[in-house]
């Protein structure tokens, strides 16, 4: 698309939700109180109903689904990877999302080779390697173990990625572009209690987690973190892990890549070195712009992501009131502020954090914004609470190789045109 | 006298029963009052609910391949035989070369250009993941024998014999002009490998 007109003389205010409240309280108190209709003794009262309120409701199923007029808000298959059915990645309809949560059934994937069928019978969390005691626990045994139920996201190392090395700004929806982030509330099994039980030899440094899929996928990760605050998942939003993310266990390491978070686990080993598995030694991998390639890089850094208004959508009316809204997250901590702005960057407003505002977790945030109907170009920038802003895509760029795509966490620009087509844009 | 005494030992030891008994009592009380406040959550619990994993339970699972050839298995394949089993099992989907795809590209550099590969760009236009390779991007070759014995081919995880994993693991290698087309490769020679990418690493653990 074309660069948007000057945004010079318009006004750059966002007007505040005190503001917008004030306002529409007093547009409510003038309404008049009118008067009621006459209703005619000869007909029945349902003529003036709609079917629903004339005919009783169905029955309820046993699982309950979404209403049949949402059905059309679905994960999206990726068309940016080369995929066959076994190594599918799925997008999560975030712009459809204003919570913090995801529901399981539209939570972003990622499989590697499939979704594996596994009996919870016969399956077993195995902890072996630099331990003074090898331990084998059944999944049944496990759910006597304490429990802990966090909030947090979890996003792909790769999300955004087109973004990161397409040279033009593809006209895509936020969540083609960035839909590899969903929020849930896990309850699992705190990994310390366990590699407590084992005992780990003071030369244990590493943990290669290891799951029970085709690939046997496997991640190594430093004992220090899986000692902090990560666990493993036995629930999310309050039913077991659905088989997509990791049925029946996975592990859990908040605020680090979705990746590392190895689904179906059944083995822990602990070491003294990363063994440099497939996905540390390439694909997951950051190659700088100096050519080096950078490993471990675990943290997802502080984003942000405006999904009301977002690519493809088309504005209703050309101009008036609308909320702009979003999500922002950091795997370091708390989001501190998300600014918004409506001037390609010139200016910047502070939008309302939606509480919960948590560790490790999605944040819902947004600001009333009084559409004059002229070309605009919006951004969101997030700051955690340890100081981390979300960079500008040429901030980001300058770090990195050219063709290279994990971690992107670049501010998100969409261009609104006088029609009210909103489109991906960089700034 | 005698009697006297014993009479008395007699009065003793049943004050000192009567006393163990109430100290015992005062134990049991003091033992029923102190469960009924429960214990902080701290990684001092003791849990123990697990039970023993064997040394053969380990054995079977143990398939992790390390840098410095922890786990590698005995055994030995060569160029010549990686390239009839690459063309059975693997090409269809990592291409004649090891370079064309659809699926990850195992040979030559990483990014947009190669003078080897002039129809990279429209490779990458349909495929983006094979911006980069194995051989350009993996540090060590163990990890290759690793990966290829857990997940390939694809459609058939964990079919491939010890030989078979060396055998392609070489011809790999041998894509990528790291070892010439005689090569053998065994749990020795595979750790002579330097794989171009290592001087690059740059570890990044935070
Ligand atoms: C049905 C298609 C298919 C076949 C057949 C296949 N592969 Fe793959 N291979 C893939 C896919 C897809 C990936 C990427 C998987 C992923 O990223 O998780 C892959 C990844 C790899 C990788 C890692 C590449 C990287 O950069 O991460 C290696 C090495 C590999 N295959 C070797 C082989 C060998 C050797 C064979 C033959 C024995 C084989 N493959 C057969 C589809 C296939």
């Amino acid at each position: 698309m074309k660069r948007p007109l000057s945004a010079a003389n318009a006004s750059t205010k966002l007007s505040t939700r005190r503001g917008f409240l004030l306002k529409s309280m007093a547009v409510g108190a003038a309404l008049p109180i009118s008067a009621l209709a006459p209703t005619q003794a000869a007909h029945a009262i349902g003529e003036s109903f709609p079917d629903w309120m004339k005919t009783p409701g169905q029955a309820v199923n046993e699982y309950g689904s979404v209403a049949r007029y949402e059905k059309h808000i679905t994960r999206v298959k990726a068309q940016d990877t080369a995929q066959t059915q076994l190594f599918s990645v799925w997008h999560s309809p975030i712009q459809n999302q204003p919570s913090i949560i995801t529901p399981n059934g539209l939570h972003f994937t990622v499989s590697h080779n499939g979704v594996p069928n596994i009996d919870p019978e016969q399956h077993f969390l195995k902890i072996h390697g630099l331990v003074d005691k090898p331990i084998k626990i059944d999944m049944n045994t496990l759910q006597r173990y304490p429990m802990v139920s966090p909030i947090h996201f979890l996003e792909c190392a790769g999300n955004s990625a087109s973004n990161a090395v397409s040279l033009s700004a593809l006209d895509l929806s936020v969540q083609a572009l960035t839909g590899q982030v969903s929020g849930a509330q896990y309850t699992g099994v705190p990994l310390k209690y366990l590699l407590k039980e084992a005992g780990v030899k003071t030369a244990g440094k590493w943990v290669i987690a290891e799951g029970a899929d085709g690939g046997s996928h496997a991640r190594s990760i430093p004992l220090s973190k899986l000692l902090d605050d990560a666990f493993i998942a036995l629930y999310q939003n309050g039913e077991r892990l659905r088989p997509e993310q990791g049925y029946p266990m996975r592990l859990l390491i908040p605020g680090w890549e979705g990746n590392a978070n190895v689904k179906w686990l059944h083995r822990l080993e602990v070491t003294d070195k990363p063994a440099y598995t497939k996905d540390e030694s390439g694909l997951y991998s950051d190659i700088l712009a100096s050519g080096k390639i950078k490993r471990f890089s675990f943290h997802m850094d502080v984003k942000s992501v405006i999904t009301q208004p977002s690519g493809k959508m088309q504005l209703p009316a050309q101009k008036g009131f609308y909320e702009i809204s979003g999500l922002a997250w950091s795997g370091y901590g708390k989001i501190k502020q998300v600014e918004v702005s409506i001037d390609e960057g010139k200016n910047w407003s502070i939008a309302t954090l939606h509480g919960p505002v948590l560790s490790k977790s999605l944040t819902r945030f947004s600001i009333p914004w009084q559409w004059d109907g002229k070309e605009r170009v919006i951004l969101s920038r997030a700051t955690d609470e340890l100081g981390h802003v979300q960079p500008t895509r040429r901030q980001w760029r300058e770090q990195y190789a050219s063709y290279s795509f994990n971690h992107f966490n670049a501010i998100q620009a969409w261009a609104v045109n006088s029609q009210g087509t909103v489109e991906n844009y960089y700034v | 006298m005698c009697n006297a005494i014993e009479g008395e030992m007699h009065n003793f030891q049943s004050n000192l029963l009567k006393h163990l008994k109430a100290i015992s009592t005062a134990y049991v009380v003091l033992f029923i009052i102190g469960s009924v406040s429960l214990p902080a959550h701290s990684q001092d619990l003791d849990i123990n609910l697990a039970q023993p994993l064997l040394k053969s339970e380990i054995h079977d699972i143990d398939i992790t391949i390390f840098p410095d050839g922890k786990n590698l298995p005995v055994g030995q394949g060569s160029v010549i035989e990686g390239q009839l089993l690459y063309k059975n099992q693997c090409q269809m989907c990592h291409g004649e070369n090891g370079i064309e795809g659809p699926a990850a590209r195992l040979a030559g550099t990483d990014g947009w250009f190669s003078f080897s590969d002039p129809l990279r760009i429209l490779r990458i236009e349909k495929y983006p993941v094979l911006l980069i390779s194995v051989g350009s991007l993996w540090p060590y070759a163990t990890s290759i024998f690793d990966y290829i014995r857990r997940a390939m081919p694809h459609y058939a995880p964990k079919s491939l014999s010890d030989n078979d994993s060396y055998a392609l693991t070489a011809y790999i290698l041998n894509l990528n002009d790291i070892v010439n087309d005689t090569y053998i490769l065994d749990k020795d020679t595979i750790l002579t490998i330097e794989m171009p990418a290592q001087k690059r690493s740059e570890l990044d653990v935070q």
